[in-house]
Formats: structure tokens, C-alpha cells, sequence
């Protein structure tokens, strides 16, 4: 026989850790409910939340590494819980004692080794845009810093997406420079698994790197990045404009300097990825690119903007596995075939990864492409 | 002037101040003060022998200024200048001072509690050597009574300062009085008919010799002051001569244009010549301008050849009426949210989703499918899903609690129970049967068989797009592709007390949408100078002692304009601002505020800019003077003329800048 009393300190304990919201959730089970993970599996936010509230054994197990920081939960709760911020500081007080889960361990050795979390050389980190000759950064002489993720710095796939956005950028004859070997991770995602002292070693070095080299306006990749640039760096002296590379496109051709020359004779749908979207509120700037391709057929999805379906990337899932089954990038592409798209674009390197994979795993290749809004745009351009 | 004489008298309020403030350091430190000639402290000054002890010493030791150190103005300062009056000292040689809310509630060292406790009462005894005795103003009020809204709040007003003998003017913006009870079917927790009940009290306003009815009207502008407001109300074009009609609904019967029945819904259609509901009350038509085809073309007039007493007028045109009254109550009601905001519930999207007011609506025999439960395609639904808090507790919507919810949901259950074979679930989040009888009707319900989930209800999908999104859930429910299966909806929730996550497949949707303040319900607040709430509610003077009182004299609080209410508490706060207005106009005058602004005509340079600044509108300009002229009876003292008066023509009677200034050094002088 189990008696269980209520263990205060522990809650205490994730309230000064940053969990401050836990204290507002009345259960009502919206965040359960909305969760993504719902669609594969029994998974409930409100029941860690309830027993954290109690400081009761069991928040801290593996589930508590299933939220991929989606933000559905954050804006549907009646409370205006920041779930998100719960989750990462309970996280973070596992981190502390050492119980990360394995797989992200080998990322964060990454990270303090190398600069990145994809376990690839620091020298190597320029390679995909060896042959673009882009310059490098400088504050006096260029305008925008391009920053280009680690994802595509180092996986195969998303290089691409690097590679197409340099091009269209300089076709269009945006002033931008990038940082090559000296640039390292955001922290978005690092600042996820939980190791704040990792994150934090990252947040110092890159601001005091952006700063010495004068970078006052950023192009993100990822919208993972320019989340970070948007709302951890100023706390930390890190000042930088920052946009996302679709808004830069849009308003290019929208001012009738950019052209998409070339027709592009596809049903496309659009991903709203969850960085870009619900947590930037980015939603039309990659639907007006699409919609100014020539040829170019656009068809919504269900659950689209706002409501938008995660791929299962975000909150450091990127580096833990997932059954088959309960892939969400397995959904998504269903759902892409449902309006009978033979493209799926979005705008997020992890979003790139997590489709593609969805498409494998479904074994649909034939029936239907994930391309970068970047990649559309350089089809038609060259 | 003599010299003053100053009383200090200190307020223990009971551990309230003498907890936290030495009160024998205090009174020590008053009695040292200059001019203090008596210093005392007592346990409750406000109770009894606290009253009798300030009145026995003005007299003994022959005060000529009172400072109270105790409570807020607010609590306590008339107490006290009756106290002052009764013992023969002018009321306005009366000082408060407030160590309770500005001292020892919200300081938290004893020591220092002590210091400010010490300043304030320096300060006021400073102020004190400089007040002056003011007049007593009175002013006659006019014993009419204006009730703004003709729903059960206004009707409840309007009938008991009738039924007191005094003259009411009712103004309801729609053709019919009634509002949200006429539409309704059964009230909580006794299932009477509403109609049933309501009926009987709208016939009775329409009759009675007391209540003047102005239906179709607003009002459009007010300006007086408490006992004598005058009123501008806008009475609408109604096409018809209600002094001619019969009432016969010929003209209905003939009109050939439709419009969407607000009555209704929008579930049903009615005519461009139309009265809302046929219980109306008055029982006469207006014509919808916007809908008649003869504003449109010119043509057409088949109501007026039908009319056999000739009282269609395609002339009539909006007139406007001006009324005297004494006291105003407001009783403008409530709106509902409109839940096409949260699109993941499907409203207006998909078929079978209503809100609480269309069910009512369908449930009501009097309704568009004659109170047969039934979905769009005229099929009984075999199990419905009601949604409680559907934009209430959100903090992305309405923060309130919409208090009748919970109440309504468990009447749908039982009406759909009753008429048909339906399964219920209700997903809630909490159960809230506060009122008397509520929650042996929760209790009841649980008995009839209606399913409760502990859960707040966060999407509806219908067929096709459960079909795409989650093809597995459809198939493990047994949903099959027949006709009746595809025309499902699925409502997912979690199971809170389960941990569980569900989809409900039910036939129908019904979302018990909040209620909100009237989207019209600033303009209301600016025409009538009373407060607007965080919740968009009007905001009563205080929560607990003048519920039904607001921040201007003479004006009151009816019903949901509040906050949400259900039709008891509706009815109850209604008879309390119907006495309140009656024991109003029926005192024939009234005391008013003499510390008031005072425009000194011989400084006074005509430049108008207090005129503007005055948030009361109590300044006006004397066009034959050319000076500017503050109305007593208006002006609240607020001081703002006085300290934008570039020539320093007005002085703010009970708050001049010497007294001001006094009092300042005299919170600085320790």
C-alpha cells in the first residue's frame, strides 16, 4: 500500500527553475487534448502538470521528453500557461542530476566539441557553400548576416536549402555575408534539452562573436534560430534585426525585384512550420512566394497557420526516435496527399528532415516531393 | 474666524491599525501638534460610543476642527460630518485622516507604520486650520424614472417604481420589450416556461397607467444631474401608426419580402413588416427599412392596402423626444460571444453545431421546428455533445465565469432526455450550481443518464475531415460510411479524471458560449459618466455595499450589464435598483456635494479652457459675461478646472491650494 502526500519543496524546486506558470493550470486538459502526440499515443501535459503541482513522483519520467515545443497547448490554454516554459524547466532540473535521456547527451558533447549538435568538424561547416563564393561576414562592408543553421551546415538534405536561398539571395542582390567556421549553434534547441549550462556557454559566445564582428541585421534560415535572436538574445546585450529569409523574399517580389522567371506546373501545399508560425507569427509571406510562382497550383491543408500540424522536430526530438507510427511527419504527408498535392513546402530545415522522412517511411516518393519555399523559388529562377 | 481649536481623534479599528501602528505614540505625537487642543483614541470610532466620544468632546472642549485618523473617506467620512453637523460644527470643518488603507494595511515594518501614521495625521491637522465652513446645497428632484432596456431586468425596474407611485419612461431599442428570457424555453432549475412567466410581467408594463413605453427608441444623449437628468431618446421610424393598428398582422401575412428572424436566431425568416414574436409587447409591427422593397424601388405597399385602419405611414421619420427624470436604471443587458472566433469548434462550418441561444430556440415550441428536437436534415439526434466554457475562464477570450452555463447545459440535458432517446455528455471543467436548488438538479440530472466528461471540449471535426486526419479514431469507433454515420461529428476532449483522451461521434454540437458586455456598452458609459469594469461590464460604485449604485449620483445598475447573471439574480438586482432609484426621487430634494469648484468672475479672463478639461461637463460659458460658469450640482470637486485655470479664477471649495499646500508641509514636517 502507497500513501501519497503532497511533496511541496519539489514543486518548489520547478517554480524557481523557471516553471513559474504551473501554478495557474485549473486541468481543464485543453493542452491534453490539442496535443499533437494525441493523435499516436496517451500522453498528458495536464497529468505531469497535476502531479508537479504536488511535487508526486513521475514528472520526471521519459515522457516528459515528448514535447516538441509545438505551441499548439500555449495558445489554446484558458489559463495562458506558458507550457512550453514548464516543460523546459522541469527538464532542466533532470538535466541537473545527469538523467537526460542518451541520445541527447551525445548531441550536447557535439555542441561543447564542436559547435553544433549534428556530431560534424567545425572546419567543415562552410563546405556547402564552397562553391557559391559568398563573402564573409563583416560589419562594415555588408549589410545582412545569412545564418545559415546547422542543419544544413552539415546534412545532406538540408544543404540544399542553404544553397538554394544564397543563390536566390544574391540573384536578387541582397548585401549578405556569412561567418563560416566561426559560426556556431543558436541554442534553440539545446536550450530544450534542458543543459542550461550549455545553452548558456553558446548564447555568450555567439552574441560576443556577433557583436565583435558588427552584425546588426540577420537573414535566418531556421526559424528555430530566428526564434532565439527574436527572443532570448536581447536579454543577454544581443540587439540584432532579425527576419526570416521568406520575408525577405516576399518583399523582394512584392517590390518587383525578384521575378520567379520559370513555371512551376505542381499542386503545392504548404507546412506552416511551428517556429515560423505560431511562435513568430509568420504565416502569409511563404504563401505569397508560392502564390507568385507562375504555374504554380496552391491547395491548403486542414489544419493550416494557427492550427497548424507539428512535424516532430522541434524541443530536441529532432535527436530522439520515434516509433514509425507515431511519427507526426507520417501524418503530415497523408495529410499533403489528402489534397492531392504532389508537393509539401515549408520553410524549416527540421521540417524538411522530419517530412522527408515521413515520406520514406509512408513509401510514397513517387507521389509526392518536400522542398524548401528556397528550393521552389531556385527551380524557377535558374 | 476663530482660532482653531483641533480634536484629533485615532482609530484603533480594532487590530486593523492598532496592530501594526503604536497608537499611544501616535496620540502623543497629535497632542504636541500646534492648535491641538484634544487627542484621543478609541477602539472603533465608528460604532456608537466612538460617535458619542468625538460629539461629547467637540462640545466639552469646545472644537472648532475634527480630524479623524481612521479609515478611507470613502468608509467613514459622512459618519463623521454627521457627528460634526449633530454637535453644531459645519460638516466641512471635519478632516479624515486615512492610516488604515494608506498606512498599516500596506506597510508592513511597525516602525515605520508608526512614522507615516504620524505624517498623515500632521498633514491633515495642517489642512484642518485652514478649512472653512461651507452651505449645505439642496436641490428638488424631478420624481419620473428612466429604465434604459426592456428585457426582465428593465421590465422588473420599470414595474416596481410603478407599482411605487412613480411615472417611468421605458426605452427599449428593439420593436418588443422581453429580450433574452422572451427567447428561451424552460428557466433553471424549476423548468418553467419562460414565456409562461415573462409574459404576464410584459403585458403588465404595456398596461400600466405609470410606465411610458418607448420601444424601437434609444438614448441618445443625457445631461443634468442626479434628481434632474435630462433625456434625448431617438425614437425610430416605425412605418406604422400604433395609435391606428389593430393589431390584426394582416400587413404580415401580405408582405412579400423576407429577412433573417434576429428572434429566431437566424434559424427562421420573417417579414419586412413584422413584430418579433407573437407575445410581443406592444403587439404592433414596424416596417424594417432595410428589408422592405418599397425603400428600395419604390414599389410594392402591399401592407398599407390591406390595412384596413389605415395605420401604415410610409412617411414616419426618426423623431426625437426629450424627458425630464430623477434617477436613472440601466438595464441594457448582455451580448453573446460569437464562437465563429474559436474555428476549431466548427460553428458555421459545419451543419449541427449551435450555440446555447439557437437551442433554445429549437427547443422552444414556439420555434422554427415547433420545439422538435431535431438536426438539420430533420432526423432526432441520437446523442448530442454539450460544451461548456466555450470563450468563459479563457484568458484568450473572457477571463469571467459566465455563471449560467453550467445551469442551461443541465436544462438541454434534461429537455433533450425528455423528448427524445439522445445520449448527453457534457464536457466541463467544472461544475458550478451555486444558486438555490442548482445542485439538486445537477444532482438529478446524474440520475437521468446524462453522461459528464471532466473536460474542456477542444475541437469538432465532421466526417470527411476526421476521415483525413485520423482515419484509425473513425474506424476504431465503428463509424461506418452510411449516410447517417457520415453526417457525424466528433468532439475531442480530454478525460481529466481518467487521464484519457476521447472523441465523442455525436449528431449534434451545442456550444454554451459566454456572455459579454454589449458591444454598444462605451457609448452607454460615456453618455451616462459610469465606469466600464476589466471585464467590459458597467463597474457598480463598490462590489459588496452599492451593488447596484455607480460612481454618478443617481444613476443604477440592472441585470447583465453588470455581469453575468441568470434571471433570478437578474430579477433580485433589479428590485434593488428599483428601490434604490425610488428612495431617491421619493426624498422630493437632495443634500449635494458643496465642495465644489468656484469660478471668481473678476479673474476670470473667458478663455474656456476649463470648459474642455472638465471631466463632468459642470463648467459652461457665459456668452453674455464671457466668463466661464461651474454647475454645483454637476461638479464632483475634482479640482482639475483649478489647476488648469491659467489666471487662477477657480478654487476648488474643501481643496484650495492653501489647504492643499498646509497640508503638504504638514505631512513633510517631522
Amino acid at each position: 500500500m502507497n500513501y501519497y502526500t503532497p511533496f511541496l519543496e519539489v514543486t518548489k524546486t520547478i517554480l524557481d527553475a523557471g516553471g513559474e506558470d504551473l501554478k495557474k493550470c485549473y486541468q481543464c486538459g485543453t493542452c491534453t487534448a490539442v496535443c499533437p502526440w494525441g493523435s499516436v499515443r496517451e500522453f498528458s501535459p495536464r497529468y505531469i502538470f497535476k502531479l508537479a503541482q504536488h511535487g508526486l513522483e513521475g514528472y520526471e519520467g521519459d515522457e516528459l521528453w515528448l514535447c516538441s515545443t509545438c505551441k499548439t497547448c500555449v495558445d489554446r490554454c484558458p489559463r495562458g500557461v506558458g507550457i512550453i516554459d514548464v516543460f523546459t524547466s522541469m527538464r532542466s532540473i533532470i538535466a541537473q542530476t545527469g538523467l537526460i535521456p542518451p541520445t541527447l547527451r551525445s548531441v550536447l558533447g557535439s555542441i561543447n566539441s564542436n559547435g553544433n549538435p549534428w556530431a560534424g568538424k567545425r572546419e567543415e561547416r562552410n563546405i556547402w557553400a564552397k562553391e557559391l563564393g559568398l563573402k564573409n561576414f563583416s560589419g562594415e562592408t555588408t549589410e545582412y548576416l545569412y545564418f545559415s543553421c546547422c542543419a544544413p551546415s552539415y546534412d545532406p538534405r538540408t544543404k540544399k536549402i542553404a544553397v538554394a536561398t544564397a543563390r536566390v539571395l544574391k540573384e536578387a542582390g541582397v548585401d549578405f555575408g556569412i561567418f563560416g567556421k566561426e559560426e556556431s549553434c543558436c541554442g534553440e534547441s539545446i536550450k530544450k534539452t534542458g543543459d542550461n549550462t550549455t545553452y548558456e556557454k553558446l548564447l555568450n559566445s555567439n552574441i560576443s562573436l556577433f557583436n565583435s564582428k558588427g552584425v546588426k541585421k540577420i537573414i535566418a534560415q531556421s526559424p528555430h534560430c530566428l526564434y532565439t535572436f527574436r527572443n532570448e538574445y536581447p536579454a543577454h546585450s544581443g540587439n540584432y534585426e532579425q527576419v526570416h529569409y521568406t520575408q525577405v523574399l516576399a518583399e523582394l517580389i512584392k517590390g518587383g525585384k525578384l521575378k520567379p522567371k520559370k513555371e512551376f506546373r505542381k499542386k503545392v501545399t504548404y507546412h506552416d512550420p511551428c517556429y515560423l508560425g505560431r511562435h513568430s507569427g509568420i504565416y502569409e509571406e511563404p504563401r505569397d512566394i508560392l502564390k507568385s510562382v507562375p504555374g504554380l497550383e496552391f491547395a491548403e491543408m486542414i489544419r493550416i497557420k494557427e492550427q497548424s500540424f507539428c512535424c516532430g522536430g522541434g524541443g530536441a526530438r529532432m535527436w530522439m526516435e520515434t516509433p514509425k507510427e507515431e511519427r507526426f511527419g507520417v501524418m503530415r504527408i497523408k495529410e499533403a496527399l489528402s489534397v492531392g498535392a504532389n508537393v509539401i513546402a515549408t520553410a524549416c530545415p527540421y521540417c524538411i528532415q522530419m517530412l522527408e522522412d515521413g515520406r520514406t517511411a509512408l513509401g510514397v516518393e513517387d507521389r509526392i516531393e518536400v522542398m524548401d519555399i528556397s528550393e521552389i523559388l531556385s527551380a524557377t529562377m535558374f | 474666524m476663530d482660532k482653531p481649536r483641533i480634536g484629533v481623534f485615532i482609530c484603533h479599528c480594532g487590530t486593523n491599525i492598532a496592530g501594526k501602528v503604536n497608537i499611544e505614540e501616535v496620540k502623543k505625537y497629535a497632542s504636541t501638534l500646534g492648535d491641538v487642543v484634544f487627542a484621543t483614541d478609541y477602539k472603533f470610532m465608528c460604532s456608537d460610543p466612538g460617535q458619542e466620544l468625538v460629539g461629547k468632546a467637540i462640545r466639552e472642549h469646545k472644537l472648532n476642527r475634527v480630524v479623524v485618523a481612521a479609515c478611507s473617506p470613502l468608509m467613514h467620512e459622512s459618519t463623521f460630518r454627521k457627528v460634526c453637523m449633530l454637535a453644531g460644527l459645519n460638516q466641512y470643518l471635519f478632516q479624515m485622516a486615512n492610516i488604515r488603507e494608506q498606512c498599516s494595511w500596506v506597510t508592513e515594518d511597525p516602525e515605520l507604520a508608526t512614522v507615516k501614521a504620524k505624517a498623515i495625521i500632521s498633514g491633515a491637522v495642517a489642512k484642518s486650520r485652514y478649512l472653512e465652513p461651507l452651505n449645505i446645497k439642496e436641490v428638488t428632484i424631478n420624481p419620473s424614472v428612466l429604465v434604459i432596456g426592456g428585457g426582465i431586468a428593465g421590465i422588473q425596474a420599470a414595474l416596481e417604481c410603478a407599482e411605487a407611485g412613480n411615472k417611468v419612461i421605458l426605452v427599449e431599442k428593439t420593436p418588443s420589450i422581453g429580450g433574452h428570457m422572451a427567447q428561451f424555453d424552460k428557466t433553471f432549475p424549476t423548468l418553467d416556461c419562460s414565456a409562461c412567466i415573462l409574459t404576464p410581467k410584459m403585458t403588465s408594463v404595456g398596461q400600466h397607467n405609470n410606465i411610458e413605453l418607448m420601444t424601437y427608441s434609444e438614448v441618445k444623449e443625457v445631461s443634468g444631474y442626479v434628481g434632474n437628468f435630462k433625456v434625448k431618446i431617438l425614437q425610430k421610424a416605425k412605418y406604422v401608426d400604433h395609435s391606428k393598428c389593430t393589431g390584426c398582422g394582416i400587413c404580415m401575412e401580405k408582405c412579400p419580402y423576407k429577412a433573417p428572424n434576429e428572434f429566431e436566431e437566424g434559424l427562421a425568416q420573417r417579414k419586412a413588416i413584422y413584430t418579433p414574436f407573437p407575445q410581443a409587447v406592444p403587439n404592433k409591427p414596424v416596417i424594417d427599412k432595410e428589408t422592405c422593397v418599397y425603400f428600395k424601388t419604390g414599389k410594392c405597399r402591399a401592407c398599407e392596402k390591406f390595412c384596413e385602419p389605415k395605420a401604415v405611414n410610409f412617411n414616419d421619420t426618426d423623431r426625437e423626444i426629450e424627458v425630464n427624470v430623477g434617477a436613472i436604471i440601466v438595464a441594457t443587458g448582455y451580448d453573446l460571444f460569437d464562437t465563429r472566433s474559436v474555428s476549431q469548434l466548427g460553428y458555421k462550418k459545419y451543419d449541427n453545431v449551435y450555440t446555447g441561444l439557437e437551442f433554445e430556440r429549437i427547443n422552444n415550441a414556439a420555434g422554427p421546428t415547433a420545439g422538435k428536437i431535431q438536426l438539420k436534415d430533420g432526423r432526432t439526434p441520437k446523442s448530442i455533445a454539450i460544451l461548456h466554457c466555450i470563450g468563459s475562464r479563457d484568458k484568450n477570450y473572457h477571463e469571467y465565469c459566465s455563471r449560467v452555463c453550467c445551469m442551461y447545459a443541465l436544462k438541454y440535458a434534461h429537455l433533450i432526455k425528455e423528448k427524445t432517446e439522445s445520449d448527453v455528455y457534457n464536457c466541463y471543467i467544472d461544475m458550478r450550481c451555486f444558486g438555490k436548488g442548482y445542485e439538486e438538479f445537477y444532482h438529478r440530472l446524474t440520475e437521468e443518464g446524462v453522461d459528464f466528461i471532466r473536460g474542456k471540449a477542444v475541437c469538432v471535426l465532421d466526417y470527411n475531415d476526421a476521415k483525413t486526419l485520423y482515419p484509425d479514431m473513425v474506424e476504431a469507433l465503428g463509424i461506418t460510411d452510411s449516410e447517417e454515420d457520415r453526417k457525424k461529428l466528433f468532439v475531442r476532449t480530454e478525460d481529466t479524471l481518467l487521464k484519457k483522451t476521447m472523441w465523442l461521434p455525436v449528431d449534434m454540437v451545442i456550444l454554451c458560449n459566454a456572455m459579454k458586455s454589449r458591444s454598444d456598452a462605451k457609448d452607454i458609459s460615456r453618455l451616462l459618466n459610469i465606469s466600464i469594469g476589466k471585464d467590459g461590464f458597467f463597474l457598480e460604485k463598490h462590489p459588496k455595499l452599492a451593488p447596484v449604485s455607480t460612481a454618478t449620483d443617481g444613476v443604477f445598475l440592472a441585470g447583465a450589464c453588470q455581469g453575468p447573471k441568470d434571471i433570478p439574480d437578474t430579477v433580485a438586482q433589479a428590485s434593488a435598483a428599483a428601490a434604490a432609484a425610488i428612495s431617491l426621487v421619493q426624498r422630493n430634494k437632495v443634500v449635494i456635494e458643496s465642495a465644489t469648484a468656484y469660478v471668481n468672475e473678476e479673474l476670470c479672463s473667458g478663455c474656456k479652457l476649463c470648459n474642455d478639461i472638465c471631466p463632468f461637463t459642470a463648467i459652461s460659458f457665459d456668452e453674455s459675461k464671457n466668463r466661464s460658469v461651474v454647475n454645483d450640482a454637476l461638479c464632483k470637486g475634482c479640482g482639475t478646472c483649478a489647476s488648469t485655470c491659467p489666471s487662477s479664477a477657480i478654487k476648488a471649495n474643501h481643496f484650495t491650494d492653501r489647504q492643499i499646500f498646509a497640508e503638504i508641509e504638514g505631512l513633510l514636517n517631522l
